[in-house]
Order: structure tokens, then sequence, then C-alpha cells
């Protein structure tokens, strides 16, 4: 018999990410707060975020909310729901100022202010040249954001649960409305099951990178939180806008920073063109994430590629100091030298794009407080930072939008959730509340079958690399939606190796895989169903952004287990846009 | 459709790993146990290890995450040396010989390549790693571009404890602070803003602080971030002497 272990908490928080440790900031010094995490705080992949925080502070040139605002809406093709922007740009500059009180060590001007530097999309004016607006710590911005988040943490004493899988979440009715009453986590060093009940519950789980192949995500980023709510039947929202970072190292996909570019770097094909130059001829190589990276994958489609393959374009770092590189991006550099054995003080890198960020999740409002559909709030339960979509990041994502973002609404999370704490009773919790995740671990221990979780998992990376990725069409989308199909009963024919208790990494890595095959239908099919082209999401069957049909987000609901059909059981609907001040206009650069 | 390809052909050649295997469920003995992959000259130790993992033997155990060196989770002990299985390329090896792959040392072992870190992070907190400063300012603190740089090196700590678990000190003396949570205290202790430094000073003046300190280097060359660990624990010795300069 599995040991279960009850704990009773006020505000219980999953995910001890940037998002995750900021809410618990909040909460923790005014309700009984505990995070669970699978990892140790600092191993969460805000740590790997690089070039910078936006926050109109107008340091080091004249700058605003408002341009952000607007920049941030365009960024988002126009998708981005424009009261929550509003949100994201006001409240960046105290974001900023609580880190940097806290203890974060910007990177500083001459008379001692935050520094801040350019990024893709970020400009004046509403368009007229890049602005400074990222607050930033070399290149190591989010290790900095994650170490000073932690270790306010420790300061304000919050109770963590290392190690702790949470698998299921278990809802119950109260007054008529259904709430969440527990999360039940997995104890990787024990194998037993720990229900930890709260009064709210604060997801902040990250993204889902590993879904594919070539990805700058953490292998842990397997998007366990948003496939729980999933499978609780709450929707998810803009599933098909998936970014992908136009410099990931070729072949490797390890992220190399945006600011790169924003401190001067420059893109050229194999002739050594500068190509932005035609894609986007004001702001270039700054251009929006999702317009640089089509740029890069067209160039290597019409053979303009660098390398022995052509099948990859360069970063050309090599007019820059070598004291500008050590200063402002030695992190990025190092990996060239390590990881491709490059010089970037002297040679261009390899680079293409790499599957980077989620903008759609669970669905929240500007309260971080989770939907059930286009309106109504499920009591209690919360979201903030990217498996959340408020949605500050419409169709693409800006970059140093999402360190910001973790910022605002993490502490917006922590804030309403100790509000509603203050006030709520404890859900009861319902009878064997252990008994779903019981059940899922016995299902995958016993399983006998002779399909290995690894192979299974690299086709799916694979198909989802082929099908879903820059360029999608009905028919490769369909294909994927067929492949994981397949999976899924292949799945059920899995078997591991590692039978003990303790520390099972084979276990849970299977399990793992059932939220990826989760989340790539999901994705797979919200993609096939947005029969458009915005921002991340382009339709090689569909060239023309559609505003009379799509311009609304996708809310994707889980009606029935799959049942081998293509979408079997996913039910697709939209949810209005919201527009205060910017009427959608074509998007040029 | 994108197709993502291979950056060229890199040669692939057949590797010998020896990993230390613990499972207190099976036996109360660690073991070796060797095995023969199929790598390429680009690939890291742990992208061995997964190999392993994933087509021979599910029950190999060890963290990972982010596989490129920032998140600190693979610091463990390569023919011999402390270092991060996802920044060590197997081209660096010497692949004519088995590579040697054990936990890293003075932390109990849990299960094969995983210790228990909690003495590790207990240490690091003992230092109050948090900024205290007590005025309530109403934007960003100033702080000269001189100022920051005076802590710089120490802030790129990813408390992956490669430094700690390489120090002969920590091996016989685990109540030993160790690098790890010294360069933890000198990235405040050296922190203009930081009104506690003191405080910190005084808890390193401990018999267990940076007295122990023998200087053999060991912490300096197993840093994954180049820090140089063994200045900083002399800066902090240096700063109890004679106070922060």
């Amino acid at each position: 018999m599995t040991k279960v272990h009850h704990h009773e908490f006020d505000v219980v928080i999953v995910g001890a990410g940037g998002a995750g440790m900021r809410a618990a900031i909040e909460a923790g010094p005014h309700a009984r707060t505990a995070v669970i995490t699978k990892l140790f705080p600092t191993r969460s992949h805000t740590g790997a975020a690089q070039g910078g925080m936006a926050a109109a502070l107008a340091n080091v040139e004249e700058d605003s909310w408002e341009w952000h605002t607007f920049d941030t809406v365009k960024g988002g093709d126009y998708l981005v729901d424009q009261d929550a922007a509003e949100i994201l740009a006001k409240e960046s500059v105290q974001a900023v100022i609580d880190l940097e009180n806290m203890g974060l060590p910007f990177n500083r001007t001459p008379d001692g202010k935050i520094d801040q530097r350019r990024f893709g999309g970020h400009t004046r004016d509403h368009g007229k040249a890049p602005v400074r607006r990222s607050c930033y710590a070399a290149d190591r911005t989010g290790h900095m954001i994650l170490q000073t988040l932690y270790q306010t943490c420790v300061k304000l004493g919050i109770e963590f649960f290392n190690e702790f899988y949470v698998l299921d979440m278990i809802m119950t009715e109260v007054d008529g409305q259904e709430v969440p009453a527990a999360v039940v986590a997995y104890d990787l060093a024990t194998g037993e099951i720990h229900i930890v009940r709260g009064k709210s519950i604060v997801y902040a789980t990250g993204g889902f990178g590993k879904i594919f192949k070539t990805t700058s995500n953490a292998h842990t980023l397997t998007g366990d939180g948003i496939g729980i709510i999933w499978r609780k039947g709450l929707p998810l929202e803009d599933m098909e806008f998936y970014q992908f970072h136009p410099t990931g190292l070729a072949g490797l996909g390890i992220l190399l920073s945006e600011a790169a570019r924003g401190e001067g770097g420059i893109l050229r094909n194999a002739s050594g063109e500068r190509f932005m130059e035609r894609y986007a001829p004001t702001i270039k190589d700054l251009a929006p994430r999702d317009m640089v990276a089509r740029a890069m994958a067209n160039e290597v489609r019409e053979g303009r590629g660098a390398g022995p393959n052509k099948d990859y374009v360069l970063l050309d770092l090599t007019h820059l100091e070598p004291a500008v590189i050590d200063a402002k991006l030695p992190d990025i550099t190092e990996f060239a030298r390590t990881y491709l054995g490059v010089e970037p003080y002297t040679e261009p890198v390899p680079v293409f794009p790499t599957a980077h960020y989620a903008m759609g999740g669970i669905p929240t409002n500007i309260k971080a407080e989770v939907l059930r559909d286009n309106d109504t709030v499920v009591p209690g339960l919360y979201a903030a930072g990217e498996c959340a979509c408020v949605s500050v990041h419409g169709a693409n994502r800006l970059g140093t939008n999402s360190l910001l973002d973790i910022n605002v609404f993490g502490k917006r999370a922590g804030i309403y959730a100790v509000e509603y704490a203050k006030t709520a009773t404890l859900p009861p919790l319902p009878e064997n509340a252990e008994a779903g995740v019981i059940a899922l671990l016995d299902k995958v221990r016993n399983s006998k079958g002779d399909e290995k979780v690894s192979v299974l998992r690299k086709e799916l990376q694979d198909i989802m690399d082929a099908n879903a990725q820059v360029y999608r069409t009905e028919e490769s989308l369909n294909e994927a939606l067929e492949k994981i199909i397949e999976l899924r009963a292949r799945y059920e024919k899995i078997s591991i190796q590692d039978h003990g208790q303790r520390f099972n990494t084979d276990l849970l890595e299977a399990v793992e895989l059932g939220f990826l095959l989760d989340l790539a239908e999901v994705l797979a099919y919200s993609s096939r169903e947005r029969r458009e082209s915005r921002g991340g999401h382009f339709r090689e069957d569909y060239l023309e952004r559609n505003d009379e049909k799509f311009m609304v987000h996708s809310m994707l609901y889980r009606e029935a287990e799959p049942n081998g059909e293509i979408g079997g059981g996913i039910r697709v609907d939209w949810k209005p846009v919201v527009i205060t001040n910017y009427q959608p206009m074509e998007r040029k650069y | 459709m994108s197709d993502v390809k291979e950056i060229a052909e890199i040669p692939s050649f057949t590797v010998k790993l020896s990993i230390r295997r613990f499972d207190p469920e099976k036996s109360e003995e660690a073991s070796w146990q060797e095995y023969e992959v199929e790598m390429h000259s680009t690939d890291r130790v742990l992208d061995a290890l997964h190999k392993i993992k994933w087509e021979q033997d599910g029950s190999l155990t060890f963290r990972r995450s982010c596989a490129h060196g920032v998140c600190g989770s693979d610091a463990v002990r390569i023919n011999g040396r402390n270092r991060l299985a996802c920044k060590t390329l197997i081209k660096d090896l010497d692949i004519n010989s088995t590579i040697t792959v054990e936990p890293i040392k003075g932390l109990p072992v849990e299960k094969d390549l995983i210790v228990d870190m909690n003495p590790f992070y207990q240490a690091y907190k003992d230092i109050n790693p948090f900024l205290v400063a007590n005025d309530k300012p109403e934007k960003e603190r100033l702080q000269s571009p001189e100022d920051r740089a005076r802590y710089d090196d120490t802030t790129k700590c990813i408390l992956c404890a490669a430094c700690t678990t390489s120090c002969p000190v920590f091996w016989t003396d685990g109540q030993y602070f160790g690098p790890a949570a010294i360069v933890n205290a000198h990235r405040f202790i050296f922190d203009s803003r930081d009104e506690e430094a003191e405080v910190r000073l005084d808890i390193l003046n401990d018999k267990e602080g940076v007295w122990r300190c023998r200087t053999t280097f060991n912490c300096t060359e197993a840093c994954p971030r180049g820090i140089e660990v063994t200045k900083a624990i002399a800066e902090v010795k240096q700063a109890i002497l004679r106070g922060r300069p």
C-alpha cells in the first residue's frame, strides 16, 4: 500500500519558477503558503532566460508605458487582450523596482540607475525606431531573477516541497460551484503520495517545449500542470500560438538571446547578405521573433542557408568589440564555444529557430483567476506565467515580456490568492482523493508491453518538428494528429524497467509522456482549426490574417476521452479579444 | 513543412562508460557498472547518460533539467573531476579509455548519481543569502557600475555544488560551510547596497568558516561558471581581518 500524507495550507502554489516564487513572496507573509515543485527552486527554467525584462523606466531615453502597450499589442498581431497588456506595461516599472529592492544586481548606467538595452519589437512612439526598454543583468537576467526570488523566499521562510511531482488536482462542489480542494503530489525521494489541501491553488508550472525535438526548453518542461487542468475538463486557450525563437544554436536548439541582436548582432545568409533588410526594412534584425524566425526558415527553404547542408543561417557578432561581448553577452558566446566550437569574436555562429515559448495556456483574467469558459471564474484557482494565457502575448510574445509577465502576474496571483483565502473556508476533501494518482502510477508500473517511452517521445518530437513548427498546413497538422493517435495507442503498451520506490525517474518520464501527448494533440488540433496566419501561427494554405473570422482567441475543451478519431473528444470554441485603444492594423516593421 | 537536419555529418564512435551504481532497495553496496554507447563527438556526457537510460537501462538515475549548464542539476564526478554532465563534451575526454561517472563526493548518496543536497542547501541558508537593507527607496537604489562590478563574479553561482564537493576539507568535515556558501556570502558582503556584511563576516569567522579553507583551488577548477571561488574566499578572509573595503 502506498503511504499517503495529508497537508493543509491557505495558499498552495504549484511550480517554483519566477511566477510561482513571485506569488509566494506576496502570499507568504499573509497566509499559510506552500510551494510544490518537481525540481529544486533554482533549477527552474526561468534561470535560462537571458536578455532582460521590459519596463518603460526611461532611464536612458524617452519612453512610456503607452508605447510599451502598443508594441505588445502589435507584436502579438492584435490578438492581445489590451486591458491585460495595459496592466503589464503600467505595472512593469514597479515590478523592476521590486526586484531591485529585493537585491537583483541589474547592470547600471554611469549615474547608477538600472541600465536598459534594445530588444526586438520594442519601439519609441509606435514603431518609429528601436527603444532601450530592456532592464538586464548581463545575459543572465533570468538567472538573477530566479536567484533573487529564491533568496527572498528564504528570507521570508517560505515552505517548499522540493522534488514533488503534482500529478492531479481534486475538485469538489461548494455552494453549487466546482472549486479546487487539493493537489496530489508524488514525492520523488520516497515514492509516497502527498495530498496538499488549500483554499487557493496557484498554477505556475511553466511550458511544454518538450513536445518538440528542437527546443530551448529544459528536459523537465513537459507541461504537467497545463495537462492536469486539461484532464480536469477545464479549457485551454490559444494553444496554436507557440513561439519559435530565431536564434537557437543550430542542431541543438540551445538559446542565444535576442540581446545579441539588441547589442548589434546581425543575421546573415550563406552569401553574407543581411537578409532582414528585405523582410523588415525599418527595424531589420530587431523585428519580432515570429517574423525573424519565418525569414530565417524562408532563407533556408529558398537555398540561401549556410553550412554543408545549407540548413542554418549565421549570427554575426564579429564587428562587436570583444570587451562588449564579454561584458554584455558572456554566457551565450560561451555556449557557442562549448557546444559548437565556434569563436564568436571572429566567426559567425550557426543558428536556426528553436521551440521556445507557449503564448497560450490556462485562460485567466487580469486577477490571474482561472476561467472555466469565456467569462466564468473557477473560485480559488489561479494561474500565472508561461502556463497561463491572460493574454498579454496574443499571437506572438515580444522578447523581455515573459520575465515581465511572471513578475507582474505572479505578483497578482499571490495577492488575489491571499485575498480569496482570507474569506474562504477550506473545501472538503472528497474520499479517496489519492485514487486517481495511484491508478495512474499503477497503470504505468504494471504495463507489460514492448513499447519504450523514449522511442515514443522521440517519434512525437520528430513529427511535431516536421509538421507543426514554423510552417503549417491542414495536411501537415492532420498528419501530426494521426501520428499522435498511433502513439497514444502504443503508449498503452509501454513498459518501464525501474520498479523501485525511491527516485524512480523512469516511472515519471512515462507519466510525463502522457502529458506531452495530450498537449501536442491540443496544439495540433487548435492549429488546424485556425485557418489563417497570425503571429507565430503560419499556415501556408491560409497565408493572410483573417480578422473577420479569426480576430478571436481559441478555447479548447476536452469533452471526452480520446477515442482514436482525429481531435476526438476535443471541442473548439472562440472568445472575443479585449480591445481598448488599438484597432487591428497591418503589421509592418 | 520545415525539416530540421543535422548540422553536418558528425563522426560517431563507441564510448565505454563505467558508472557508479547504488540502489539501497536492492543492495547495501555500491558497485561499478559498464556500458557501451554509440556517440557523436559533439555529444555531451549527459547525452550518454540519457542514451543508456533510454535504450539500455531505465533504472539508471540522475538529476538533470536545462541541459546547457545554467540550472545546476547534473554536477557529477567525471574521470575523477567535478563537472556538469551537460557541459562536458565527449570529445574533450579521452575516449580510448573508459569514462568514469560517479556521484559528487561528501554528500550522502541516495541512488546512483543522486545525492542528498540538503546539507549543502542548509549551509547556503546559514549565511543569510538575501539582501538586507532597511531604507525604503521610492525607486531603484543607485549603484555605480564600479560597485556593481565588485561582486559580479559571485552572482553567477548556480548552486550545483561542484565546488563544495571538490573540497578536501568538506570531504573530511561535513560541518564546514564550504566554497558555495562562502561565494554566496561574498555576493552580499561586497554588494554596496547590503547592510549586513558584519553579520555574515561573523558567521564565517566561525571555526567551520573561511579559516578551514586550505587554498587548494579545487573549487575554482571545478566551477562550471568560471567563478574565481578561491579568490572570493580570500577576499572574505581579508574582509574579516580588515573590515569590508
